[in-house]
This record gives structure tokens, sequence and C-alpha cells, in this order.
């Protein structure tokens, strides 16, 4: 199939981009959308042009890596796929293809689609952890008893990939998705309860001086999220956060 | 608590349950007008009692006030800090395949009540309160039903009335049942709320529009 592709291009942190046309043709369906756009780089490098800068690492949909707002959604129109997983079948022959990077303060880019994504790493820096002494007898995780449901949503939490995707989605570019995913994930767990209170309210604190805006409930994050995080995560550091405030 | 009057969760609880405090207020005012359509006097009576019980004038009045205001000064700082967040739009934004239009537009809907709000007020309390606390007038117990009815008597007036709550319609279709989710409130029984919510959304503003339709062309 033959394509317009509308890529945003800008050439450092502090220049102003602009989107720039491209034609491609001989795209196959079965390709992923990053090897469509490897075969435009290729094409490209071979007219002595800068290849398009974007972010990718594992291409299976585990690392978080890839990125692209796609069409107006982030990873593209699929449901619970990465850009690496999204396939070209998912358009027509003829199609203009907007390709930005993920937009929001906290998100600055880099050099073209690549944006970075390090207030994600400092948030969860901030207290998206527990502390166990690793003196060499720490006990078994398994043997602690743990409900059902609670180990199922603590893991279903715990798959947030850290993309960003529900950031670029959110109108207000809000990062509570990724931020109660990762309070819910220990929030649920026994492991997790003798830091809960620090843990809600640095990680709550960080993603606010971050830069994020604010969660209006438009559900558009859960929609996009690559991995089916659920909005109940939001609901849970809701209910957290208030909790950790009134122990003060 | 410091903490909690500065965060972000804290900024959005507090337009929850300013919200929430407002929905109640909507049914408790529907109420009062909606016997207007079977019993001019059961309408009186409940008129005078809220225009004349102190407690409801000089106590529940004043946190109403509050609330109102609250409610929409928040507003306009989360609208504020959310489109500082994202410096440089998108130049495709496919919002509606992931999200309602009235999620996305609460600021207008928002704005449309609002106005209605301001004519409201000059229409309907500032009268009110010249009456009572200015002019000093004497209390007449059945003024309500005729002041109500010469109200809509401007098919104009009317119309803009039933267009002010076509957009509360679609403000609270998406504020009311995001409150629950605000304050924490996502289990088993959110879907049952849910609905209660999307049904409130619309019957109560409905129910305003019919007590204005039915008393502009009875009248």
């Amino acid at each position: 199939m033959n394509l317009t592709l509308k890529i945003w291009r800008q050439s450092d942190a502090n220049s102003k981009g602009k989107l720039v046309d491209y034609n491609i043709s001989g795209v196959e369906g079965d390709m992923s959308f990053l090897e469509m756009l490897d075969v435009l780089n290729e094409d490209l490098v071979n007219k002595g042009e800068e290849p398009v800068v974007f972010d990718h690492d594992c291409r299976e949909g585990i690392c978080g890596a890839c990125s692209l707002q796609i069409n107006g959604e982030p990873h593209g129109p699929d449901r619970l796929v990465t850009t690496c997983q999204l396939h070209m079948r998912k358009f027509n022959d003829g199609d203009t293809i907007y390709i930005e990077p993920f937009r929001a303060k906290a998100f600055p880019v880099i050099k073209d689609l690549m944006v970075d994504r390090a207030s994600f790493d400092r948030i969860q820096q901030s207290g998206g952890y527990i502390s166990v002494n690793t003196s060499g007898n720490t006990q078994d995780a398994n043997a602690i008893p743990i409900r059902k449901e609670d180990a199922d949503d603590a893991m279903d939490a715990a798959t947030c990939i850290g993309c960003g995707a529900c950031v670029a989605a959110c109108k207000n570019a809000s990062a509570m998705l990724f931020t109660s995913a990762k309070v819910s994930q220990f929030a649920l767990l026994p492991q997790g309860q003798v830091e809960a209170t620090e843990r809600v309210m640095a990680m709550v604190n960080q993603m606010d001086e971050e830069g994020f805006g604010n969660c209006t409930n438009t559900g558009a994050c859960e929609i996009e999220c690559p991995k089916g995080i659920s909005l109940e995560n939001i609901a849970r550091m809701n209910r957290e956060y208030m909790k950790a405030s009134m122990k003060g | 608590m410091g903490g909690l009057i500065k965060s972000s969760i804290a900024r959005k609880v507090a337009m929850a349950l300013s919200g929430l405090f407002l929905v109640f207020f909507l049914l408790q005012h529907f109420t009062i007008n909606f016997t207007a359509v079977f019993s001019p006097d059961i309408f009186n009576e409940l008129s005078h009692f809220m225009g004349t019980n102190p407690l409801v004038q000089f106590a529940l009045q004043p946190v109403l006030i509050f609330g109102v205001v609250f409610h929409f000064v928040m507003g306009f700082v989360l609208e504020i800090k959310n489109r500082n967040a994202r410096a440089i739009k998108y130049a495709k934004y496919n919002g509606g395949a992931n999200s309602s239009w009235m999620s996305r537009n609460m600021i207008y809907s928002g704005l449309v009540v609002l106005a209605f709000l301001g004519l409201h007020f000059y229409d309907f309390w500032v009268p009110e309160i010249v009456h009572k606390y200015i002019e000093f007038a004497p209390e007449d117990p059945t003024r309500y039903y005729t002041e109500l009815l010469h109200k809509f008597e401007s098919p104009v007036r009317t119309g803009l009335y039933v267009l002010s709550f076509v957009f509360l319609a679609l403000h609270l279709w998406h504020g009311f049942a995001s409150s629950f989710q605000s304050v924490g409130f996502n289990n088993k029984y959110s879907s049952a709320a849910t609905k209660f919510a999307k049904v409130f959304a619309i019957g109560v503003p409905l129910g305003f529009v019919i007590v204005a339709v039915v008393l502009h062309f009875t009248h």
C-alpha cells in the first residue's frame, strides 16, 4: 500500500519542530508500524537525509520503550497493543497518517518522535518499592497467604510497562493511571503495607512536581493503555492517598 | 492536612465533593419546583418556608453559595493547570476514540451552566433579596407561584432556560458518575451507581424543563 506520513521533525529539545510530509510505497499489511518506519528511514538514509528518530527496544510489547501518537491515539488505532505490535493492515492504501511524539510538559521532546520519560522513573524512585532486608534469611514471599483476588489485581497493576500512553491519551496529560498502577501493585499486598503511607504521599507529590495534569476521569487512559490497566487503580490510589493524608 | 489541600488528588476529591453537594441541592430544588405543576399551594408553602426559615436563609444559603463558587473557581483552576500540562497541542487528536464528548468538555458545559446561574440570580435571587432585606416588603406567602408564572411567560426566556438545562444534563452525565471514582468508590456496585447517576443526569434536568414548559404553555 502507498501512504502519506505526516511526521513530527524536531532537531533537538530546544528547536521548534514541524510536521513533514513523506510518501512511502510498498508497505505490506504484515509489517509492524515500526518496521514501516524502518523502511522509511532506510530510504531517507539512502537519499542522504536524516532518519526519523523514534524510541524502540524489545519490539514485542513488553519493554515500554516505543511510543508515538498515531492519528491522534497513543500506539495507534488498535487496542491492547504497543506501537511495535501494531500492524500496517490496520491502515488502508492511500491513507494519510499523522505521527507525533507523546505530548506533555513532563515528557519533553529529545529529538523528532523521541521523548524523555524520565519523569516516570522519578515517580517510581520516589516510593515505588518495598524495603526488604536481603540478609540471606529473607522470608519466602510465597509463604505469606494472599487472597487470590488481591494477588491477581496486584499482578494486573504490575503489568504496567510505563510507556506513557495514559499521559499521551489524557486530554489533561495526567499520569494518574501510571502512578496508581505503581501504588496499587504494592498497596494490595502485605509486603507493601509497611511503607504504604509514605509511598502514596511521595509518589503523588512527585507526580505533581513533574507537571502532569489533573485526572478528570475521562477514561481515555484505560482505553488506550496497551496493558489494559484499569481505572480501579486510580480509585484505589485516591483512597490510599486520603487515608495517608489523614494519618499525617 | 496541608498536603491534602495542595495535591492533585485533593483538588479532585474537593471537586467531586462540591459537585455531589450541588447534586443534592439540585434534587431538593427540583422537588420544590415540580410541586408547581400540580399544586400551587404546596409550591407556595414550600417556597415560603425556604424563603423565610432562618436556618435555610442564614446557614444553608451561604453554604450553597460557597459550594457553587468553590466548584466553578476550582473548575477554572484545574482547567488552567491541565492546559499548561500540555504546552504543544497535537496536530491530530482523536479524543472521540477513547472518551465521551461530555467528559472532555466539562469546562464548556460548566460555563453555560454558570452563565445560566448568573441569569438565575438576576432573575430570582436578587429580586428576592431586594424584596426581603432592602425594601422590607410585607411578606405574602402566596406570591411565589405568581412570580414563577411571570418568569416563564417569555418564550425566549423559557427557551434559554431549557437550553441551559440541556447543558446541565451534559455536565451531570459525566460529572455525577465521575465523582464516585474521584472519592475512591470503584467496586462491584459502581456499575449500578453509574447507571443511577446517568438516570439522574437526564431525569432531573428533564424535570426542570417539564416544569418550565408546562407553566409556559398552560398560563
